[in-house]
């Protein structure tokens, strides 16, 4: 490939630097120190490609370009989506290079980052999008070399022909290849010859991260766009009047526009919004429910006792077992709401033309930032398109499409593009938050200490259904009532990491061992006992979990964190079910000094295959230190229909000193891969509170630990070990 | 409005805004240096750290003015081919999830290890524990900046 220019290294990471969204170093950034190292600039390789389906491209040159059509936040897919689709292929991994695709939903389905979801959907897919390329590159050496393609084989881009010692790279018969047409059924390879899947894999972006180059929708640059920040009426209130003089007279400012009770200050760069916000001076009156904190725990009570609630699940007769019970135990446990905060404020770019509508930036649902801007612009969703940037966290606040909205109203208003850009204050009150919600357990006991009955009212404000009525312990128990009842607040809610059962684990599994405690039975060997029950004999029928899956993963657990062996450590022990996937976690609790003091989380993980190790690990840790993060501290209160934390200093976020050692293990189920971006969330904080109430007795039924009474003198130290 | 001289990653720029603008957003809207970051802008994540004169500096709070006889350094211009060793390390590591916060991450680590460079464990968490990383890395930006000490 003479004819191509070729770059050094140096010159590379420039014109990587002047791709917006896109281009990463597709070669083990720190082994090429040399620079001499001669590579292909992105443009290049594609220049000369020959695109074999949605997710692949292979130039003559042997350089291959995968494109990864999911949102990346930092679960890793943009480098997962591609091992999957390199491996099937028999790629160089070397060779690879990983492009985010912009939304396109002739090309791709699903294109969206939510509910641990996209690999167990895009398994299949993209094995096939590789072996049918394979397929292709072989049929076109075979055809070449005038042999049959059964005595062909691959390794790292190369074909090989055995008998006479020939071979070739897929860059030389890539333009064959491609005009030839592959078959329905491909057939895929065998999990046990695996090379790239299952091997620890480094993010394809650290380079462009770890060397500040713009990634992230704030960074978007396009010359002579202007900025814009919104200011946003209280829930449950709507603007009376606006006195915007003294914001227009800071310089740098432009225009004050208002929409949709939002008030825009509007300008050619961030810093004189930000002070132009501070001088508007907007009023509100009351348009609907004007909420505060301490109404909704009024309304939490009220409605557990007297709400009209939604019967989810009913197994047996519940008011008999509780009757005949020889001991009946409730409790009531409560969460707050919680903001997403993902580093990167909300932020998204916007350019409404007369026939058309660019949009740039962090979104996890690319096509309902598409439809949101139709419906504002009234142009077709067909001329309207979407570049996803990398996402500086999301945790679920960027499903929702309230920000490309605004960006959307306020370019088509200034008749210019646009970036908008949150404040953290802006993110801490703009609202969709994680719903609060209060639970009430109640479980008959037997005289032999069994659970003959269970019931759970939940309560949410905005949360839909604040149960999940099909998850353990349903199944294991003769007798069951779940209910729900939705409050509707004037408080925005959307999906926060592991919707509901960020809360929901942890007081279950919290109440679970209470229930244990009161049984006199091991926390471990109770719920054992209950899901040999639910293998045995399955309560209403089929489970909704897989059982074995759960006792695997609790065995092992037990066995990993020595349960119950060491009297010097006391330990909490929480098993959850989400997203496909199954997590067991041991927290360890040791005094030192006579001070209790979290040392360890051991955590079990069954994902099925693991595709990338140290992507694993991360979600896994990334889950503990958050779960406990928010269970430990994460509070948002409201006064007057506004939170009363408003940035980082008030709104409390575990940091590098609150974090324990966390162990890893996974077991091997044999089953394909599943989502790992939330299921190690939910059990973190049962097995603390757990570990907790083992070392001191002291229970904490409500969220963050360290508001709650039984806390205050408890001085809980956290080390790693 | 007025004009501001600045000396970053080694060059002269001079800059005309508004005389209490911080230095963050002289870097991110005036020279295009988006690597440092927006976060919290006041001074409680890390995820805007620059060195001054080699020490890490909320670049959030600072206004530019205060700055004009200081020596500037971002992520950008922390080495010339992203190969310092704390760079390196991070790489070595795979430190990132989202990525957002470790440019700052980054920029602190590097401070403090020209300052401390072999420090313990415990010395390590105290530095870094001005830094949020809101995807939880903090396992592996431990073991970062100590393999970037061991390194030296």
């Amino acid at each position: 490939m003479a004819t191509l220019t070729k770059t050094n290294r140096r010159d590379f990471l420039k014109i990587a630097g002047t791709t917006a969204g896109g281009l990463f170093i597709g070669f083990n950034w720190m082994s090429c120190d040399s620079p001499k190292m001669e590579v292909l600039s992105t443009e290049e390789v594609l220049a000369n490609a020959k695109n074999f389906n949605a997710f692949l491209s292979i130039a003559p040159s042997g350089d291959i370009v995968i494109y990864s059509p999911n949102p990346e936040l930092g679960q890793n897919i943009k480098t997962s989506f591609p091992m999957v689709v390199a491996e099937e292929l028999d790629a160089d991994w070397s060779k690879v290079r990983v492009l985010q695709a912009n939304l396109d939903t002739d090309k791709f389905e699903r294109q969206l980052t939510g509910g641990s979801g996209a690999m167990p959907h895009s398994w299949e897919r993209l094995r096939k999008a590789g072996a049918t390329a394979k397929y292709l590159l072989v049929a076109a050496a075979a055809k070449k070399w005038e042999v049959s393609a059964d005595e062909l084989n691959t390794s790292e881009g190369i074909i090989y022909h055995k008998a006479s010692g020939k071979k070739i790279g897929y860059g030389e018969v890539a333009n064959d290849a491609a005009l030839l047409t592959a078959p329905d059924e491909i057939p895929l390879k065998d999990k046990k010859d695996f090379k790239i899947i299952g091997t620890p894999v480094k993010n394809v972006e650290n380079g462009a991260i770890f060397t500040g180059e713009p990634l992230f929708g704030l960074d978007f640059y396009r010359e002579g766009m202007l900025h814009a920040m919104i200011q946003r009426a209280p829930f449950g209130m709507k603007i009376k009047s606006i006195d915007d003089a003294a914001a227009k007279n800071v310089d740098g400012v432009k225009d004050v526009i208002t929409f949709e009770n939002s008030v825009a200050v509007v300008g050619t760069s961030t810093w004189p919004l930000m002070k132009a916000k501070k001088l508007l001076n907007v009023e509100y009156e009351p348009d609907g429910k004007v909420e505060s904190s301490a109404d909704h725990d009024e309304i939490f009570k009220d409605l557990l006792v007297n709400g009209k609630a939604e019967v989810k699940r009913e197994d047996g007769n519940v008011n008999a077992a509780f009757k005949n019970a020889a001991q009946v135990v409730s409790a009531e446990y409560q969460c707050p709401f919680l903001s997403h905060s993902p580093m990167e404020p909300m932020n998204f770019f916007a350019h409404v033309q007369a026939d058309k509508v660019e949009l740039v930036g962090p979104t996890q649902t690319p096509e309902r930032a598409r439809s949101t801007a139709a419906e504002i612009s009234g142009i077709a969703p067909e001329n309207i398109t979407v570049e996803i940037t990398r996402l500086g966290g999301g945790f679920g606040r960027r499903l929702s499409a309230d920000y490309v909205a605004e960006a959307v109203h306020v370019s088509k208003m200034m008749n210019a593009p646009v970036k908008l850009t949150w404040s953290r204050e802006d993110d801490l009150t703009g609202g969709a938050y994680r719903p609060a919600v209060r639970y009430r357990f109640e479980a008959a006991l037997d005289a032999d200490g069994n659970m003959t009955g269970y019931k759970l009212r939940g309560v949410g404000m905005n949360a839909g259904n604040s149960t999940r009525e099909h998850n353990f312990p349903a199944g294991a128990v003769d007798n069951l009532l779940i209910e729900n009842v939705n409050y509707e607040s004037s408080i925005t809610t959307n999906a926060w990491r592991a919707p509901i059962t960020n809360f929901l684990a942890y007081a279950e599994q919290s109440f679970l061992d209470e229930v244990a405690l009161a049984a006199k039975k091991d926390p471990v060997d109770f719920r054992l006992e209950l899901m040999e029950k639910a293998k045995a004999n399955p309560v209403g029928g089929e489970l909704q979990y897989n059982v074995d899956r759960m006792i695997g993963v609790t065995k092992v657990a037990a066995e990993k964190s020595n349960w119950g062996k060491n009297p010097n450590v006391k330990q909490g022990f929480s098993v959850y079910f989400s997203h496909r996937t199954y997590v067991a976690q041991v927290a360890d609790i040791e005094m030192e000094n006579g001070t209790p003091t979290l040392k360890k989380i051991h955590v079990i993980t069954d994902c099925g295959m693991v595709v990338n190790p140290t992507g694993a690990n991360h979600q896994v840790r990334g889950g503990v230190v958050d779960g406990m993060g928010h269970a430990m501290y994460g509070n948002l209160t409201f006064e007057g229909g506004l939170p009363t934390q408003t940035n980082f200093d008030k709104y409390r976020l575990i940091r590098m000193k609150e974090v324990p050692a966390v162990d890893t293990y996974y077991v091997d189920s044999g089953f394909d891969p599943t989502g790992l971006g939330e299921p190690c969330l939910p059990p973190t904080g049962g097995a603390i509170a757990n570990a907790i109430f083992s070392a001191t007795e002291r229970r904490l039924r409500s969220q963050p630990f360290i508001d709650q009474k039984e806390f205050q003198d408890l001085n809980l130290g956290i080390k790693r070990a | 409005m007025a004009l501001i001289n600045l000396k970053i990653n080694g060059k002269a720029h001079s800059v005309d805004v508004e005389e209490d603008t911080p230095l963050l957003w002289v870097l991110r809207d005036h020279l295009g240096l988006v690597g440092t970051k927006y976060s919290c802008g006041i001074a409680q994540c890390g995820a805007c750290t620059v060195h001054r004169n080699g020490e890490a500096m909320f670049s959030c709070i600072t206004p530019a003015a205060s700055l004009t006889e200081d020596e500037i350094t971002t992520i950008e211009g922390l080495s010339e081919n992203g190969d310092h060793p704390v760079q390196k390390a991070w790489a070595e590591v795979d430190v990132a999830q989202c990525g957002y916060c470790q440019a700052g991450q980054i920029m602190n680590a590097s401070a403090f290890l020209e300052k401390n460079p072999k420090p313990s464990m415990e010395e390590i968490d105290e530095a870094m524990n001005r830094n949020i990383c809101r995807c939880g890395t903090y396992h592996k930006i431990r073991e970062a900046v100590a393999m970037a000490a061991n390194s030296k």
